[in-house]
């Protein structure tokens, strides 16, 4: 008696648990590799898995064996040219037919890596480990533009689209028994009486016949269905609680920004924005640059043309501010600005910039970043920057880093959890 | 006798699926096998390599060391270096067996004759399986561990749980009992037992351990007594009972996984027995379903290709060569027996006068039932088999120059070569003996293992680490003396020893 089970339907993901352990226990091998993953990738490269290896020696589960030594026989096939008392050299390196023992044979000796894949995931869940994004939730239920239709019953009005055949034939059925009911009743009562006349053909048969026919037509009269009957799925709109948020990138384009510089800008933007991806389920993105004048415009633009000038920051803070009152109202929006600088400045500007941060835009954002990528010494820009750093340290966070590789270390640091 | 065959195509569907394991089956029943009713589950890819990760386990608990296997069977899987097994059969009551999806209906019929029919009748038969498991309770018990370990983790968090875990399964060969019958119990049972367990353990070591000063009497017959009086083999039942600082819920931690330990005991003393049976069994009811028109010869030819690459040995010096495969070995010391039985030759009633003429299913049968590899090896291996084989035999001591090749397969040799072959299996010869020898529960509590060689091969250096989790179980210094004859020839401490050598004293 056998019974046979078709368990392809079920549930693949029965190693998950396991797996997810084996992560969480490797958790800093996984960190490291995906840090040196970061630092080596392009970061248009960010939303894949990742290759982690592992040295096999860390992850070995060891177990009592026999090392090498000793006496050891073995039985083998395939014997084709030995006799008994035959001498044969030991080979070197101890593997090949006879070195070690059965023991040693499963040992894993080598220095294998142990090599396995993440997901895009688990990779990201790595990335942004341990960060978080400081006043996260302060204007969640803010927003009210998105809605959601919910069914809410039925109701007499409603599109044709959204007729409920049921509800509407039922509700037909039974205005047709209400209206006929007593017609009907009268009905049975004359063809009763006409079934009692004994001559069909009398006059008071006559007159019932007329009668019921009559009815008869009364009752046909009554509408099938009716306007009235029509019932419709009733939906209504329910407002959607959820979070939007705005990212600025403000960058510098003056002529002392070369290339690399705007690359390690863009990496740094980039992982803000994916991080960003992570926390709000609408985001938008606003590229401002600026030289001595600044401009909104489209990504494109911002990484890759080229403009030289002079450099006046408060330019493009005022536009933020501007964009901000035009478009992204702080009582609904996150509000999150990366500004990245080699921290050249006019000099008279850098008195404006704190004025414009510390009155205007700082009391509506939530997380103003502002990194400067030189590895001459701090500008002006900075020293006037330390001062609100101090006043705002809460949502204001500067950081220097010099080249490709700092930034995700500058990133963490940037956004790393506090303790509650 | 000759008949329509079953099917033509090469694609498989439920009904045909039903169809041949009623025609196998009660080919089986004919000819003798006596099963554990069967539940066949068709798995995908996916799910085979789940239940590769859970060492073909239906149900197990959660730990890394499962998610580390599964990963690199899936990475081997994706990159085209492994193939997954066409099956995985589970010794239980019923007998589950999985079956792959991909398989051909060619392979689903050779892998519910090899897995229900050959594996199933071993498990059932085995004296190694009917002794020492119990088919009907296992999931039941699986489900037991699995919730309880689970509760733990949610008690006294993964991290401790994992922790005892991955020290239970360093010794975990070291877990089992040889010389006792455990007892099958169904789930309820198991947990109501296992509260009583906990309390009754815990108040026995609290005694052990007792530090208030006893009486008189047990002072002065503790003076020369040892503890264990007797060394024991059984490293984790001796935890599991004595060690001092475990908690209750380890102790049960323990248990599971010493019972775990000894219900995959048989398997691996079986293997070349167990597969043996079930090709011999599959390429039997095969060609006797081919006999009698059952199936086609397309079929025949595919079942013929696939089970003779199953049961190819490389010879020793092939890049291939790992080891002797236990199918091929198996499957011909099985035909090998049948031959003997029904084609005797002058040599074969020379050597194996019992069964030389006898009936061949009887004597099938009683070898399966009776025997382990290697005592199997030793009592049936037949000098036309070591002739066909080719097998030989090197002795490898490090106190000589060169390898030395002590028999092979001729006249003066076969005897030797059969017992080599058969001390090969020996369970007992391949992983170091390793005993408690002593715990001095009056002095330092300290901890003393012995590892008594054999044929003088050493402990390998990864027993430090293994050591360390002993340490864990134990609670308090752990020593482990290397032993050829008296002499101890290594020793391993955990916590190491400070730098001046301190020869610590036995006994």
């Amino acid at each position: 008696m056998s019974y046979i089970i078709d368990r392809r339907l079920n549930s693949k993901k029965k190693s998950m648990v396991n797996r997810q352990r084996f992560l969480r226990r490797y958790r800093e091998h996984i960190r490291k590799a995906v840090s040196d993953a970061v630092d080596k990738r392009s970061i248009t490269d960010m939303e894949r898995g990742e290759k982690i290896s592992i040295p096999q020696k860390d992850i070995s589960e060891p177990v009592f064996h026999h090392g090498k030594g000793g006496r050891n026989t073995r039985v083998l096939p395939g014997n084709d040219q030995f006799i008994a008392g035959d001498h044969i050299p030991r080979p070197s390196g101890g593997g090949g037919k006879g070195g070690a023992g059965e023991g040693a044979s499963d040992s894993g000796e080598g220095m294998d890596e142990f090599v396995f894949q993440i997901t895009q995931e688990e990779f990201l869940n790595f990335v942004f480990e341990n960060l978080e994004l400081p006043n996260l939730i302060k204007r969640q239920l803010a927003g009210l533009e998105e809605f959601e239709f919910r069914r809410a019953g039925f109701s007499n009005e409603g599109s044709p689209g959204q007729i409920n055949v049921v509800r509407s034939l039922r509700s037909a059925n039974s205005r047709r028994i209400a209206l006929t009911g007593k017609k009907r009743k009268e009905l049975k009562r004359l063809e009763q009486e006409l079934e009692n006349c004994d001559d069909k053909t009398s006059s008071v048969a006559l007159e019932l016949k007329e009668q019921i026919e009559v009815l008869r037509k009364k009752i046909n009269r009554v509408p099938w269905i009716d306007d009235y009957d029509l019932k419709y799925n009733l939906h209504v709109k329910k407002p959607l609680p959820h979070s939007k948020a705005v990212m600025f990138c403000l960058m510098d384009v003056s002529g002392s920004m070369d290339q690399t510089t705007k690359d390690v800008a863009k990496r740094f933007f980039l992982l803000l924005f994916l991080f960003l991806k992570r926390n709000y389920k609408h985001i938008e993105v606003v590229f401002i640059r600026h030289h001595t004048s600044a401009k909104e415009v489209d990504e494109e633009e911002f990484f890759y043309s080229r403009e030289t000038g002079g450099t006046i920051v408060s330019s493009a803070l005022k536009l933020m501010h501007e964009i901000v009152a035009a478009r992204y109202p702080a009582s609904e929006w996150n509000i999150y600005a990366a500004q990245a600088s080699d921290g050249d400045n006019w000099n008279d500007d850098s008195e404006v910039c704190q004025q414009v941060l510390t009155q205007q835009l700082l009391p509506i954002t939530q997380y103003f970043a502002y990194i400067e990528i030189t590895n001459r010494d701090r500008q002006a820009l900075w020293h006037a920057y330390s001062k609100i750093a101090e006043a705002f340290p809460h949502n204001f966070a500067m950081k220097h880093l010099v080249g490709a590789s700092d930034i995700y270390p500058v990133f963490r640091e940037l956004f790393q959890k506090k303790a509650a | 006798m000759k008949g329509e065959p079953i099917s033509t195509g090469s694609e498989w569907d439920f009904s045909l699926i039903e169809t041949y394991d009623a025609e196998i089956g009660a080919l089986a029943e004919e000819f003798g096998l006596d099963t554990y009713p069967n539940q066949i589950e068709i798995i995908s890819s996916e799910q085979m390599m789940d239940a590769y990760a859970a060492v073909g386990m239906p149900i197990g608990y959660h730990h890394w060391s499962y998610g580390k296997q599964f990963l690199s069977v899936e990475q081997n899987y994706k990159r085209g270096q492994m193939g997954l097994a066409y099956e995985i059969v589970i010794n239980s009551n019923p007998c589950i067996a999985y079956l792959m999806e991909e398989n051909t209906l060619t392979m689903q019929a050779l892998v519910i004759a090899h897995a229900c029919y050959g594996h199933n009748s071993f498990f059932k038969g085995n004296y190694l399986f009917r002794s020492w498991t119990d088919a009907s309770s296992i999931i039941d018990y699986l489900v037991f561990a699995k919730n309880y370990i689970a509760q733990c983790e949610e008690k006294y968090s993964v991290d401790a749980v994992e922790a005892t875990i991955d020290s239970c399964h360093a010794i975990m060969n070291y877990g089992v009992d040889r010389y006792k019958r455990p007892y099958p119990l169904s789930t309820a049972e198991e947990k109501e037992k296992q509260l009583e367990r906990e309390e009754y353990l815990q108040k026995l070591v609290n005694d052990l351990w007792r530090t208030i000063p006893a009486s008189e009497k047990s002072k002065s017959a503790g003076e020369e007594k040892r503890f264990p009086e007797e060394p024991q083999e059984n490293l984790l039942y001796f935890f599991e009972k004595n060690a001092p600082l475990l908690e209750p819920w380890q102790r049960e931690i323990v248990r599971i996984v010493r019972k775990l330990a000894q219900y995959f005991y048989p398997q691996r003393q079986t293997q070349v027995m167990n597969e043996g049976w079930a090709c011999f069994w599959h390429h039997h009811l095969l060609n006797t379903l081919y006999d009698r028109g059952k199936v086609t010869d397309g079929f025949m030819l595919e079942f013929m290709q696939s089970h003779t690459s199953v049961i190819y040995q490389p010879p020793y010096n092939s890049p291939y060569f790992n080891g002797i495969n236990p199918y091929t070995l198996g499957f011909h010391m099985m035909t090998d027996i049948r031959r003997i039985c029904e084609k005797p030759t002058p040599e074969d009633k020379q050597w194996f006068p019992d069964i030389a003429g006898s009936n061949w299913q009887e004597t099938l049968d009683f070898a399966m039932r009776n025997f382990k590899d290697e005592s199997f090896i030793l009592q049936f291996l037949s000098p036309k088999l070591i002739r066909d084989l080719k097998l030989f035999a090197i002795l490898d001591d490090d106190k000589h120059e060169d390898i030395e090749v002590t028999c092979i397969h001729d006249e003066f040799g076969y005897r030797a070569v059969r017992e080599l072959l058969s001390a090969q299996y020996n369970l007992g010869n391949n992983e170091p003996n390793i005993q408690i020898f002593s715990a001095d529960i009056r002095g330092d509590r300290s901890l003393t293992l012995h590892h008594y060689r054999h044929n003088n091969k050493p402990l390998d250096d990864s027993a430090e680490e293994v050591l360390k989790h002993v340490h864990r179980l134990w609670g308090f210094d752990v020593h482990l003396h290397s032993m050829s004859g008296d002499e101890v020839k290594q020793s391993f401490h955990c916590p190491p020893l400070p730098d001046k050598t301190k020869k610590k004293k036995d006994k």
